[in-house]
């Protein structure tokens, strides 16, 4: 524990190194010398050019043969990783590889993925599943979706793999842990377009190089799960399996790795959806697939097949969540001792059957015409048109309405309010706030900010605080690459901190749980709170009733001869019953489970996607960056900010309600100090997913360290790549260390955990 | 006792802390357990010497945290030793190799734990029949033999059930199974029916007193049951933190204690239902000719066991025979009153 002296020593250190700030700051209005500030490109030694010069070296050269790293990668990627990436290729898209006998037809998929589903979890995971493919296939992405996915199953079993034995290795050997440690921490900051490049150029352009910057990307959660399981095996269980006998090799595979399970499908878990978050991210180097499409329809501004898509990506990622959270939480479940075979492997034979009996439908079907749905119906009925896409959905027959959406997303858009607030917003954020934001970080001498950045250091940790934070900005600082930095510093700072301004106040305001009944007795105020307390809780019946209905409307024809919100229309009738109906089985959703659902289900969604509401609503410009990154933020935020208010020891808020404390006090003497730790954990996060988020946005055009990195995957300046992303890791590791420190000595300090 | 112990134990000492070797051999020896706890170890094993023979059973008594479980991991080398040394049939265990201490494990040892360490994904039979498959024994026997001894601590019909589906008493059950289910000579068990209930508790502490008189198993047996340690026992060993206060057989713990702490630990025990008639009895040659007339009474019959007889009967001193009803000394009616009903104040 920290004494009073040493804290109050620190208070003192800290202080005086934002003095020598301010000073430095004031210096420079009469003497710009102080700013020792690098020109742009220029650092204080040739970084780039030695990275360049050492990569060109263990790189190898292939073409005047002198061996190196290269001929290893290019041999796994031409060889093994290739055949592997045909392969299934081959089988889920009909890529024209060995075995040539492809693509699976798409009703034998869906069919046997809804039996897993089943046997997994149930009719409602079952639901999830065959909704999601369904609407892949009748969409009519079918194929894109499979481009993603075929690169995702061999990634993602690969990084599984390489993720367990890493993990089995840093858990026996303290020596491996310490060495991946801090290469784990790195990994986890590094912008993605720092995986990128180095794929490209060892592993060649296309899915090959995508696979590998995937397999890279989705390791470390896998490491640390798998060391963490096998650390909490029970000791008695261990003993046990040492009294019986056991060898290492037995020790291993019988007694520790089945013990640690759960730790290791969670994560598999993690590893798959961190595998689908990048392989959308590697369209930005060609990967073809949803990412791709959706890259080119955004920047042909087709909102509506954008929006598609990402319906698309995020109904994938749910669905793949899900099932694996299903397998984690899936117990082994015993048969008495007479069941026959055949009940044993019931979901097996009914997968296998199905499976086949689509494939022999599709064989069957190949030559039947291919009908749109309306030629379809003409013909007589649906089934005509089912018939026809039993094997594949042609271009024609996709139902996708992008083309409609667009015409809705506009004419919303055009609704004089709605610009006239975007505009507002656009016009406010922009010039009051963003640009003299900016501005004045620019302007700040760098000692400046590096000293505070090591005051704030010293805060939490001391001189070792203070170096490390301090020592990684002098680092960005002499890269030669401080504007572009302090660019993506005031995009993170300015979306995180619009991110609290409406985070907390929403989180506190979920987190108040079961709505008091709804009266005006206690005022308007309360009133309008449980008011929209009721409403938010009825969200989710009312997606699930808009779903009903709208396919409802959709397939029987409705949706040609009238809008779904005519008075006439039996389909909104439809919806206003399913909705009543729900809200009649389900009454007591509390307010803050169903926005943990929201942030948990949001939590899944590739990055990706954060893009296309942002695009849509504020255009191509420094709002729409910080927009995505603001709701991508908000997931984390929301989350640890209710968590954590609702971790509050029970008896303390009860000692506060005896002690006549009102519902104010309560949270501002009581809830929030004790909640606080939990939620610096996730504006930690939230700033991690920022740096992320933000080096994403280059693609709407930014001017920071995400544009000049996605600039260099264009060419081969590897050492350049490098010194970008270690920019942006190194500010990201500044906070990390700041924040986690902070919040490790509150919880102690209030004797938590 | 002239044959080879089968557990000789030598000063064995067992530190938990940061670096145990270095700071025990900064110690002079006899350091009390709170000197060492404010250095920042743990004594869980204090300088412990006993020797357990072939076809003991001996019980290791004490309150919680002082020490039993460790002593006996420490005897099955689940733990390494600090300092001293455990040698198990003349062979130094420290000493063995892994493939060694593997081959003792499979060939000679057996443990039930205290909880259980049934492993979670495994079923009954599979955990019963896992020691066996370590073993390499063809799948057919471990199945025939897992099923024997399922059946045997009463489980029979819940083979296939997952140690979660269990209760407490039924998981405790699999633990003894597995034990069983590979007959070990050497058996250590860490207050093994603890969850059972009386019944089968009974039934199970015949078990093992049929095993270890058929075929002479050495047992060293953790319990915190008083009356299960005195059915059991052949000798007692009561614990004080890490250190052995006193390892002696039951009823000379009972009325011999050798020190304060073993005295009040066995207060409360009715010592009528300890105490044979062999431990009161006086040598022929002591009783210089007193008369000892009519029948005799056997030697290894407990006090308690003989009051009827005792209240009845009033002569002065019983005659005492053993087994073969040779007469053997004689008993003073008065002592063992005195025994059955406490001495007079
Ligand atoms: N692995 C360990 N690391 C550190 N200390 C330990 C460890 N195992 C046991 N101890 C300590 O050693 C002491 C003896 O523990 P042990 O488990 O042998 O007690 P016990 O006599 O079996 O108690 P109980 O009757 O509750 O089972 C305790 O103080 C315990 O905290
Ligand atoms: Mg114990």
């Amino acid at each position: 524990m920290m004494t009073e002296q040493a804290a109050s020593n620190r208070k003192q250190v800290a202080l005086a190194l934002a003095v020598a700030a301010v000073a430095i700051a004031i210096i420079k209005l009469f003497t710009p010398l102080v700013d020792l500030r690098l020109p742009e490109g220029q650092g204080l030694l040739p970084w780039a050019d030695a990275l360049d010069s050492f990569f060109n070296f263990i790189k190898g050269d292939i073409q005047n043969e002198r061996f190196g790293l290269m001929h290893i990668t290019r041999w796994i990627s031409e060889g093994p990783l290739e055949f592997l990436l045909d392969t299934t290729a081959n089988l889920m898209y009909g890529k024209n590889r060995w075995p040539k006998i492809g693509p699976v037809p798409w009703p034998a998929i869906v069919a046997s993925v809804g039996v897993l589903a089943y046997w997994l979890g149930g009719w409602r995971l079952t639901f999830l599943a065959l909704g999601t493919l369904l609407w892949t296939a009748l969409i009519g992405q079918w194929d894109l979706a499979m481009q993603t996915l075929s690169v995702l199953v061999v990634a993602a079993p690969i990084a599984f793999f390489i993720g367990l034995l890493l993990g089995i290795a840093s858990w026996k050997s303290s020596r491996v842990e310490r060495v991946l440690k801090p290469i784990l921490a790195v990994l986890q900051t590094l912008p993605f377009f720092t995986y990128l490049l180095p794929a490209v150029i060892f592993f060649k352009v296309g899915p090959t190089a995508g696979a590998v910057a995937t397999i890279v990307y989705a390791m470390p959660p896998m490491i640390l799960m798998t060391a963490l399981g096998l650390k909490s095996v029970s000791s008695e269980v261990v003993d046990a399996g040492y009294m019986s006998g056991s060898s290492r090799w037995q020790m291993l595979t019988r007694v520790y790795l089945p013990s640690a399970r759960t730790e290791i499908l969670v994560g598999l878990n993690q590893v798959i959806m961190l595998c689908l978050a990048m392989v959308v991210l590697t369209a930005f180097i060609g990967m073809p697939g949803l990412g791709a499409k959706l890259l080119a329809m955004m920047n042909s501004f087709k909102i509506g097949r954008s929006f598609e898509i990402g319906v698309t990506i995020v109904l994938l990622a749910v669905m793949l969540d899900r099932l694996s959270k299903a397998w984690v939480m899936k117990q082994p479940e015993h048969f008495e001792k007479s069941t026959p075979w055949w009940k044993k492997h019931w979901a097996l034979l009914t997968g296998l059957t199905l499976f086949i009996g689509f494939i022999g439908i599709a064989q069957l079907s190949a030559d039947a015409p291919h009908y749109t749905l309306t030629e379809g119906k003409k013909q007589g009925n649906v089934l005509q048109y089912m018939w026809g896409i039993s094997d594949e959905v042609h271009r024609t027959q996709g139902l996708s309405q992008g083309k409609s959406i667009d015409k809705a997303i506009k004419a919303f858009l055009e609704i004089d309010s709605v610009q006239a607030t975007t505009n507002w917003i656009r016009g406010f954020l922009i010039v009051d706030v963003l640009i003299p934001f900016r501005n004045f970080l620019l302007s700040l001498p760098v000692p400046t900010i590096v000293l505070l950045v090591a005051a704030a250091g010293y805060l939490v940790g001391g001189l070792r605080s203070a170096l490390v934070a301090g020592g990684f900005f002098v680092m960005v600082a002499v890269s030669g690459w401080w504007d572009r930095s302090v660019i993506t510093l005031y995009t993170v700072v300015s979306a995180v901190t619009l991110a609290m301004i409406i985070g907390l106040p929403l989180a506190i305001w979920a987190a108040r749980g079961a709505a008091p009944p709804l009266t005006l007795k206690s005022g308007v105020g309360p009133f309008l709170s449980g008011l929209a307390g009721w409403i938010f809780t009825k969200i989710p019946l009312a997606l699930l009733a808009a779903v009903v209905a709208g396919s409802y409307h959709f397939f029987s024809g409705q949706s040609e001869t009238m809008n779904f919100l005519a008075p006439q229309s039996v389909s909104l009738y439809l919806f206003v019953g399913v909705f009543l109906l729900l809200c009649f089985l389900v009454r007591n959703w509390r307010r803050d489970s169903v926005m943990l659902a929201i942030v948990d289900t949001a939590q899944t969604f590739p990055s990706f996607v954060y893009l296309i509401p942002a695009i849509m609503l504020f255009g191509i410009n420094d709002v729409a960056v910080i927009f995505s990154i603001l709701i991508f933020t908000l997931v984390p935020l929301l989350r640890y900010t209710i968590e954590g208010l609702r971790g509050v020891p029970p008896e303390m808020t009860e000692a506060a309600d005896m002690s006549g404390a009102s519902r104010m006090q309560k949270l501002f003497n009581v809830q929030l100090p004790l909640a606080l730790p939990t939620i610096a954990i996730g504006f930690n996060q939230a700033i991690m997913f920022a740096f992320f988020m933000v080096i994403i946005a280059a693609f709407i055009g930014t001017q920071d360290l995400g544009q000049e990195l996605q600039r260099t995957l264009a060419g081969t300046d590897l050492g350049k790549n490098f010194v970008l992303g270690i920019c942006v890791a190194l500010m990201a590791l500044t906070f990390d260390h700041i924040i986690m420190r902070w919040a490790d000595q509150r919880k102690a300090a209030l004797g938590l955990n | 006792m002239t044959a080879q112990p089968v557990i000789a134990a030598r000063n064995v000492w067992k530190l938990f802390g940061p670096d145990p070797k270095r700071y025990f051999s900064s110690l002079q020896g006899g350091e009390s357990f709170e000197k060492i706890q404010a250095a920042g170890y743990i004594a869980g094993v204090r300088d412990v010497s006993l020797e357990v023979a072939k076809g003991e059973m001996l019980v290791v008594m004490g309150l919680s945290g002082s020490g039993k479980s460790t002593l006996v991991r420490c005897f099955s080398r689940l733990h390494e030793i600090t300092a001293g040394t455990i040698e198990v049939e003349g062979q130094d265990i420290a000493k063995l190799d892994e493939r060694g201490l593997i081959e003792l494990r499979r060939r000679k040892m057996g443990m039930v734990f205290q909880s259980f360490g049934l492993l979670p994904h495994r079923t009954v039979l599979e955990n019963v029949a896992f020691p066996l498959e370590m073993r390499g024994q063809d799948r057919h026997e471990r199945r025939k033999r897992a099923l024997e001894v399922i059946e045997l601590v009463g489980l029979a019909g819940r083979e296939e059930y997952f140690p979660r589906e269990l209760s407490g008493g039924q998981q405790q059950r699999v633990g003894i199974a597995r034990s069983l289910a590979i007959e070990p000579d050497i058996w250590f068990l860490d207050e093994p029916f603890s969850a059972l209930d009386p019944l089968i508790r009974r039934e199970m502490q015949d078990e093992f007193l049929r095993l270890q008189e058929l075929l002479g198993k050495t047992i060293v047996f953790i319990t915190h049951d008083f009356d299960e340690a005195l059915r059991l026992a052949d000798r007692i060993a009561i614990m004080k933190d890490g250190a052995v206060e006193q390892i002696d057989t039951p009823d000379r713990i009972v009325m011999d204690p050798q020190t304060e702490y073993v005295r009040k630990f066995t207060e409360e025990i009715e010592k009528s239902r300890v105490v044979m008639a062999e431990s009161l009895m006086i040598d022929l040659a002591q009783l210089n000719g007193q008369s000892m007339a009519g029948d005799p009474v056997k030697s290894n019959r407990t006090i308690h066991e003989l009051a009827r007889l005792l209240i009845n009967d009033q002569r002065p001193v019983f005659p005492v025979a053993d087994e073969s009803g040779q007469i053997i000394g004689g008993l003073h009616r008065q002592s063992a009153l005195d025994v059955l009903l406490g001495e007079e104040k």
